[in-house]
């Protein structure tokens, strides 16, 4: 496929992968922000051909897994009731609220239907006037301009049996809420690619001067990842700290502005709790006052009081954060598999859990069985 | 890991841990439907034949005689697909079960179950497909039955076949037959079936249309035997995918698998399709190809073979079978690392982005 196998090509990583070796010097810990790329540095196991130095942590950027508890649960209350049909992208099905997740709705007669495209849920409100239909609208930057088209044209048509339960959140915010964190210690961060797509990486600019580290905007395939890899261990041998862009053939520095427009209209600022996190300042989106009708919150105000607490065993948090590995979870692949997730990261297949599960099994236990040896 | 839940130690069907219903994940083909079968149904109906868990019970008779037993259950949504329809699903689906033992198969049964409402045109074009198909197969169709539920109990219209087959002498397939050593062979283009149904149940339209690639397979595996005697192992890759069927080998053989993603044939449009999704076509459903086990040194001969075959045209040696990592299926990425392929959980999801 173009565009997708040259990114993939085996030799032309294995080149840069070379030259990371001999650029490395000492030790460096370096998160990628997107759950999308945790996943693809599994599935073609590019984390087994790095240096010894380079130890990669995963970042916050699963939107599926730092959905806080709370809304799941919202959601299920939702998409129990009998008048409504609950879309929602398919991974946040399985998403397990406190005591059930959408899955079990639906296996209870709960109207719970998959979408690719929240306009789908639109056209889905169209052809049933009898109905509300709610849509989950979750995610990054990166699926905010689809949702707030949304939303907006649900207005702009008069489609008044649609709403949204909205749980956007934004990266920059995360970043610093680590970069500010004293137990995190991360040297350089990889941008996540789509999210750069949508919002440019402008914002990134005042992190690296106030905090010294390196970003580099970083894309999906192998070939995209050891290079932006390269690029940030070159800034950290070098002693730079600067905004790098190693995916420039979706990325710019301003971004898409029409989307952002589009966001801007819709959306706004708001506090957002993070599963396993806790609450980061103005890192989420809510819809703006001027759409306050289409907010599911606030058209089933019944809602409102739903205010679950997160189990401990999990350590999601922690491995959102970066300072855990999936791996050094005690439940890790025995109480918590992607059949029964206790927490989020192992839900999504973006989730940093489910990617060591899924991907990473086999070289975890042939680690394990070097050291016991 | 998943085999040290504190679950392999029960012995009653208790209820699943996680769901106290039955979820759309049950019916996967994979993991949450291993543990249903293991957990709810083997341990009240267990007897040797039923053990191997193959794609067909290999019953033996008097004289040396076996026969393939097999059954299965049509519920596609839509009836009509590119490139088939439920009707020769129904019929080609059993005879594949009843392939995977070498069987050639013989005699099927039909039930139907028809929903209040649904077009006699309909059901009329469904079972002159059904009729053609099992001539196509040269298999008879020999008893019956018809049930008719309410309006909103069914979608249009269910199969469910019965099929019968006689095995060959001197043929010992099994899927816990695979050796170390043994070479690892995919008929052809994986994923096809799963991601044309995807395609018309979703409405995603792609440049070229993808095709499901129902087709019966007996004469496929007997121009493999007539190659060799050496299969091993047969397993048709339904859903769950290559993977499924990999890892139910890896697992019944006490061996681990190996594959290179590089030699695993894919169709362009199946490949963005799924790309497209954030879907792995390993786990995507095929109704018409297989996975086979065989002796290393006839697995070249089996090959030339199948390449002779209209059906076998694609077909590739993909991998192995090692005495490392038993009841693992490792594969070998394009970048040189690996990766696990384990069962899929449940449900096939699209992800977000």
């Amino acid at each position: 496929m173009k565009y997708l196998d040259e990114y993939r090509d085996g030799e032309l990583t294995k080149k840069v992968l070379v030259e990371i070796e001999k650029t490395v010097t000492r030790p460096w810990k370096i998160m990628e922000v997107c759950g999308g790329q945790t996943h693809s540095i599994i599935k073609s196991g590019l984390d087994q051909l790095l240096p010894p130095e380079i130890d990669l942590v995963h970042g916050p950027g699963c939107p599926v897994c730092v959905t806080p508890l709370e809304l799941i649960d919202k959601a299920i209350a939702l998409a129990s009731q009998p008048d409504i049909i609950f879309t929602s992208y398919g991974d946040m099905l399985r998403v397990p609220g406190s005591e059930r997740d959408l899955f079990s709705v639906k296996a209870a007669g709960g109207d719970v239907r998959i979408v690719y495209s929240p306009l789908d849920a639109l056209k889905i409100a169209q052809d049933n006037p009898e109905k509300t239909v709610v849509f989950f609208g979750i995610g990054f930057e990166t699926t905010a301009p689809a949702n707030a088209m949304a939303v907006m044209q649900a207005k702009n048509q008069g489609i008044e049996n649609f709403a949204m339960l909205v749980s956007h959140v934004t990266v920059p915010p995360a970043i610093t809420a680590l970069l500010e964190s004293p137990d995190v210690q991360v040297n350089g961060f990889l941008a996540a690619g789509h999210v750069c797509t949508v919002m440019g990486y402008w914002e990134y600019e005042q992190l690296v001067e106030k905090y010294k580290v390196p970003v580099v905007v970083m894309g999906f395939e192998p070939v995209d990842i050891a290079r932006a890899l390269l690029m940030c261990v070159k800034q950290l041998e070098e002693g730079r700290a600067e905004v790098e862009n190693a995916y420039a053939r979706s990325v710019n520095p301003d971004g898409n502005q029409p989307a952002q427009d589009i966001i801007n209209q819709v959306f706004k600022h708001t506090d957002r709790a993070w599963r396993g996190i806790g609450v980061i300042p103005k890192s989420g989106y809510q819809l703006q006052d001027a759409y306050a009708q289409y907010d599911a919150e606030l058209r089933f105000p019944e809602i409102q009081t739903i205010a679950p607490q997160e189990p401990s065993v999990c350590i999601s948090g922690l491995v959102l954060q970066g300072l855990k590995k999936p791996n050094e979870c005690t439940a890790f692949g025995v109480q918590c598999t992607p059949e029964n997730p206790l927490g989020a990261t192992m839900v999504s297949s973006e989730g940093a859990c489910a990617a060591y599960y899924q991907y990473g099994r086999y070289a975890i236990s042939l680690e394990e069985d070097k050291i016991t040896r | 890991m998943t085999d040290s839940l504190n679950i392999t130690s029960w012995t009653c069907p208790l209820p699943l841990q996680n769901y106290p219903t039955i979820v759309m994940g049950h019916g996967s083909g994979g993991k949450m439907m291993s543990d249903l079968i293991r957990y709810m149904f083997l341990p009240l109906m267990e007897n040797e034949a039923l053990a191997p868990l193959g794609d067909a019970a290999v019953l033996e008779l008097d004289k040396g005689t076996r026969i393939a037993f097999s059954t299965d259950s049509f519920v596609v949504n839509p009836l009509f697909f590119p490139g088939g329809n439920i009707g020769e699903l129904a019929v080609y689906g059993t005879v594949n079960d009843l392939a995977m033992t070498g069987a050639q198969p013989l005699f099927l049964s039909a039930g139907f179950i028809l929903e209040e409402g649904l077009p006699m045109e309909t059901l009329g074009e469904l079972t002159t497909s059904f009729a053609s198909a099992a001539e196509k197969a040269h298999v008879q169709v020999v008893t019956g039955d018809t049930k008719v539920v309410n309006k909103g109990h069914g979608d249009g219209l269910y199969i469910n076949t019965t099929g019968i087959g006689l095995i060959p002498p001197e043929i010992a397939i099994a899927p816990g037959n695979a050796q170390p050593g043994d070479a690892v062979i995919v008929s052809g283009t994986i994923g096809d079936h799963g991601m044309a149904i995807m395609s018309v149940r979703e409405g995603l339209e792609f440049e070229t249309q993808i095709v499901s690639d129902t087709a019966p397979l007996h004469e496929l595996v007997e121009t493999m035997l007539a190659a060799s005697n050496e299969i091993h192992c047969l397993r048709d890759a339904t859903r769950g995918g290559i993977a499924a069927a990999l890892n139910e080998l890896a697992k019944s053989s006490r061996v681990g698998i190996t594959f290179e993603e590089g030699l695993v044939p894919l169709r362009p449009a199946v490949k963005a399709a799924c790309e497209m999704l954030g879907m792995d076509p390993y786990y995507v459903a095929n109704e018409g190809k297989l996975v086979a086990i065989t002796n290393r040194e006839v697995a070249e001969e089996v090959l030339v073979a199948m390449h002779s075959h209209p059906l076998g045209q694609d077909a590739a040696i993909i991998g192995e079978v090692t005495a490392d990592h038993p009841g693992m299926v490792l594969s070998k990425t394009g970048i040189g690392g690996s990766r696990v392929v384990d069962l899929p959980a449940g449900e096939l999801l699209p992800r977000i982005c």
